[in-house]
């Protein structure tokens, strides 16, 4: 009986392993037939809950060193070999530390605002295609889930800032709110273009129609076509905003504002706090490879023999690796360039982009010599010229020249 | 699916009183938010996924928003405690009585409950988005003009007065407003009004 | 156009990363405390007495004066002259200090009591790794600990304890000079003044 579950447990393992569809199925039937729901549930949920978070145990590392290496220093270097156990030592640090609250706090509501922040991030991990046959629930309409559990992210930062009873919070949870609520339009708009030309809302569907080869080269992802490059784009910056990540990191930025919501928050709590705004990165920039990237495709037709899980995995991490270097590079943006940028111009960047890929999908039947080139060329254009235009605009006339003192004498 | 509903049902209903009778506006606004994902969650057990998750993208995410800041921006001091049930209420709760044997009375006494039920409709994304571009399209398209309507009215209402109040942007490098020519008086003007 | 600036940037940014794996002037930084910045000449942080030769105790140059001890502002310097006197580097006898401590949590490293020693026999140090667990005593450095020796000074101030060296081995091949001057006089003198010849008796040969 034991030896039957643990060669039951073995077999899905493998089969998973190696992207055999359904590789639940015959565990499951191991398994007495009064609990096999919940076992499905579990079997499902378990491999989310270890994987993501040992990526954000990793992702601390790496940021942390890599911004290090960036800024001309060592990283962490001495908790182990490279400073590989720094995620442990920060672990055990907000483990053991008291956790405050401050007297005049709203108890419940600050107790429940961590928590409220991190449901909804992992429950948009239900609908990731992770591998070939590895999305936890196929809903048809996978990408309405997604936005609809990351719009209630928002409410518990509210939570957060407004029950420390702390000016720098609500302050702080004010801003962020804003700045959310201002990104998501982008956000959403480019994901609708790739809705449009997919023709599906469920995001496995948005996979499979990514696969096969162009010419046997270049993969049929969606980031190769002018609208997807553009979107892209747009998408990543809109959920750099989401996530409350450098350049846009006023919510949290400890030289703006203390902590801004996450002020009075200490020990476990601010952990969690950290765990969910990681995972919410993950799991957006898990959707930007879905949409853009193709998902769990591999890039070339000879590297398929390469599981599914990997390609998926190594481009989310290409992607934060995208999004620690920006973070090193960039300044921090000021409240107001920020939201300027979001409503001047990438909500009208989105909405051209819009009518690029409709350009796009309807000169698609094209066929005469060079007409990849002639439609990439009027896509560029339509794109290239209303983003010169709005930038010369939206900038002024301020340029860039020697700054000039003036002295008191 | 009885079990289920009771329990949605119940935590949709207990969060609807709490908004009503808590005394922190806040905690209202909170306790309406976990009501509008009990009707989310009814919907989804009715089996119409797409109007589920819209409920909660549109109300929790946009509307619960709303609704906080509106509170936090109106109301500078704490809310005063005022008594939770009002002095009227037998009133209150006959006339509720009375509205409600009203309604009741005209839904029973009407020709629905006779009708034929009508097909049951395929609630997929996709069925759901053609009806919207072939039966529904002239709905769709006054909703869409109503949005566009609200927006610019927004941006008219927080856009600055045009004119004399509008704030000179001094220019980092010379020191002097650059909109004007003559910025000695210019400057002098913007310091005194 | 916009984002120029960012692209550009972000090139910077990479070319710093792979930079520093291979570019010592992108990787600055010092791992303290197994790598350690070597020190300017011109530090200084507590005094320390110097002596010359291989014991501590007897080539101390500090004469007990006292002057450094009237001069310090924070008085951080306590000094018992001691009864019994001690050769110098010229030979001459001179007192010596029975105690001599600087209570390095007060003083103020203001070099005062360096300017006015007229033995060159206090200097500043440049150990800054004191941290000790004794508040109060551990910061007393009494003169066993404060003594350190010549080659030391002129491992941590080369020209200035090569000056020091100077003037001292010039002041004492004056003092020789001088002393040989006198004794050559001396004996000069003895030999010029002609005793009284006694008759018979034999001259003192020179």
């Amino acid at each position: 009986m034991i030896g039957e579950f643990f060669k039951g447990l073995f077999l899905m393992i493998w089969k998973a392993a190696t992207d055999q569809p359904d590789p639940k199925a015959d565990f499951l039937q191991v398994l007495p037939h009064a609990i096999r729901p919940v076992a499905a549930v579990v079997l499902s949920i378990t491999p989310i809950m270890i994987v993501f978070p040992t990526l954000f145990a990793i992702t601390t590392w790496l940021e942390r060193k890599g911004l290090g290496r960036i800024q001309n220093r060592f990283g962490p270097n001495r908790v182990g070999p490279c400073g590989l156990f720094q995620p442990v030592a920060d672990g055990l640090k907000m483990l053991t530390k008291e956790d405050i609250v401050p007297r005049s706090a709203d108890k419940v509501v600050h107790f429940l605002a961590p928590v409220a922040l991190l449901i909804p991030t992992l429950l948009a991990y239900a609908v990731l295609p992770c591998g070939r046959n590895m999305v936890p629930i196929n809903i048809d309409a996978g990408i309405l889930f997604f936005f609809a559990v990351g719009a209630s992210t928002e409410l518990s930062i509210f939570m957060a800032g407004w029950s420390s009873r702390n000016k720098y919070s609500l302050l702080g949870a004010m801003r962020a709110i804003a700045q959310m609520i201002s990104y998501e339009i982008p956000l959403i708009i480019s994901t609708v273009t790739v809705v449009m030309i997919a023709g599906s809302l469920s995001l496995v569907e948005i996979v499979s129609r990514q696969e096969g080869y162009i010419f046997d080269l270049v993969p049929r992802w969606y980031v190769f076509t002018p609208w997807g490059l553009a979107g892209f784009v747009i998408f990543l910056i809109a959920s750099l905003a989401e996530s409350n990540r450098s350049p846009f990191d006023i919510p949290e930025a400890e030289s703006e504002i203390i902590a801004g919501h996450l002020t009075e928050y200490s020990g476990f709590k601010y952990a969690l706090f950290f765990l969910a705004e990681y995972l919410g990165m993950f799991a957006m920039s898990g959707l930007a490879v879905t949409l853009f990237l193709g998902g769990w495709h591999a890039p070339l037709p000879f590297l398929e023999w390469v599981p599914s899980y990997v390609w998926f995995l190594a481009k989310l991490v290409a992607l934060v690796c995208l999004f620690i270097w920006i973070r090193g590079t960039v300044p921090r943006l000021r409240v107001d360039q920020l939201l300027n940028f979001a409503w001047k111009f990438m909500l009208p960047m989105a909405l051209i982009n819009l009518v690029v890929a409709a350009v796009w999908h309807f000169t698609a039947p094209w066929s005469f010599a060079g007409a990849i080139l002639w439609r990439w060329l009027l896509c560029a254009v339509i794109i290239a010229v209303p983003y010169v235009w709005l930038g010369r605009a939206l900038s002024g006339d301020k340029k860039l020249t020697q700054r000039t003192y003036r002295y008191a004498d | 699916m009885q079990i289920s509903f009771a329990i949605i049902a119940a935590l949709t209903l207990v969060s609807a009183i709490a908004a009503m009778s808590f005394r922190n506006l806040v905690h209202c606004a909170l306790s309406l938010a976990i009501t509008f994902a009990g009707l989310a969650a009814l919907y989804l057990q009715l089996g119409a996924p797409f109007v589920g998750w819209a409920q909660i993208l549109v109300y929790i995410g946009a509307v619960a928003i709303l609704i906080v800041f509106a509170i936090l921006l109106t109301r500078s001091s704490e809310s005063t405690p005022q008594p939770v049930i009002s002095r009227s209420w037998i009133a209150g709760i006959a006339v509720a009585v009375l509205v409600f044997g009203v309604l009741t009375k005209a839904i029973l006494s009407s020709s629905i409950g006779q009708r034929e039920l009508p097909a049951k409709p395929e609630p997929t994304v996709h069925e759901i988005g053609t009806q919207l571009m072939t039966r529904y399209v002239l709905p769709l398209e006054a909703v869409g003009l109503l949005l566009t309507a609200a927006a610019i009215g927004a941006v008219i209402i927080a856009m600055q007065e045009p004119g004399g109040k509008k704030s000179k942007v001094p220019n980092i490098q010379t020191g002097q407003s650059r909109t004007n020519p003559h910025n000695e008086e210019e400057k002098l003007k913007t310091i005194l009004s | 156009m916009l984002g120029e600036g960012i692209i550009k940037g972000m090139a910077e940014t990479a070319r710093n990363f792979i930079g520093s794996y291979h570019d010592p002037s992108r990787l600055t930084t010092v791992e303290y405390p197994e790598e350690k910045i070597p020190a300017k000449e011109n530090a200084r942080n507590f005094p320390f007495l110097v002596f010359d030769g291989s014991d501590p105790m007897k080539g101390l140059r500090c004469v007990a004066c006292q002057i450094c001890e009237k001069e310090c502002p924070p008085q951080c310097i306590y000094i018992v002259k001691d009864t019994a006197k001690k050769p110098d580097y010229i030979g001459k006898l001179q007192f010596q200090p029975k105690t001599f401590d600087i209570d390095i949590s007060v003083c103020m490293s203001c070099q005062i009591c360096v300017e006015v020693c007229p033995f060159e026999a206090i200097k500043m140090d440049t150990n800054f790794e004191l941290s000790n667990s004794d508040r109060f005593g551990g910061l007393l450095l009494d003169k066993h600990e404060l003594a350190k020796s010549n080659d030391y000074y002129h491992k941590i101030h080369a020209t200035e304890a090569s000056e020091v060296d100077a003037r001292l081995a010039a002041e004492k091949a004056k003092v020789d000079a001088k002393a040989k001057a006198d004794a050559e006089a001396k004996a000069r003198t003895a030999a010029a003044v002609p005793k009284p010849a006694l008759h018979g008796q034999p001259v003192l040969a020179k």
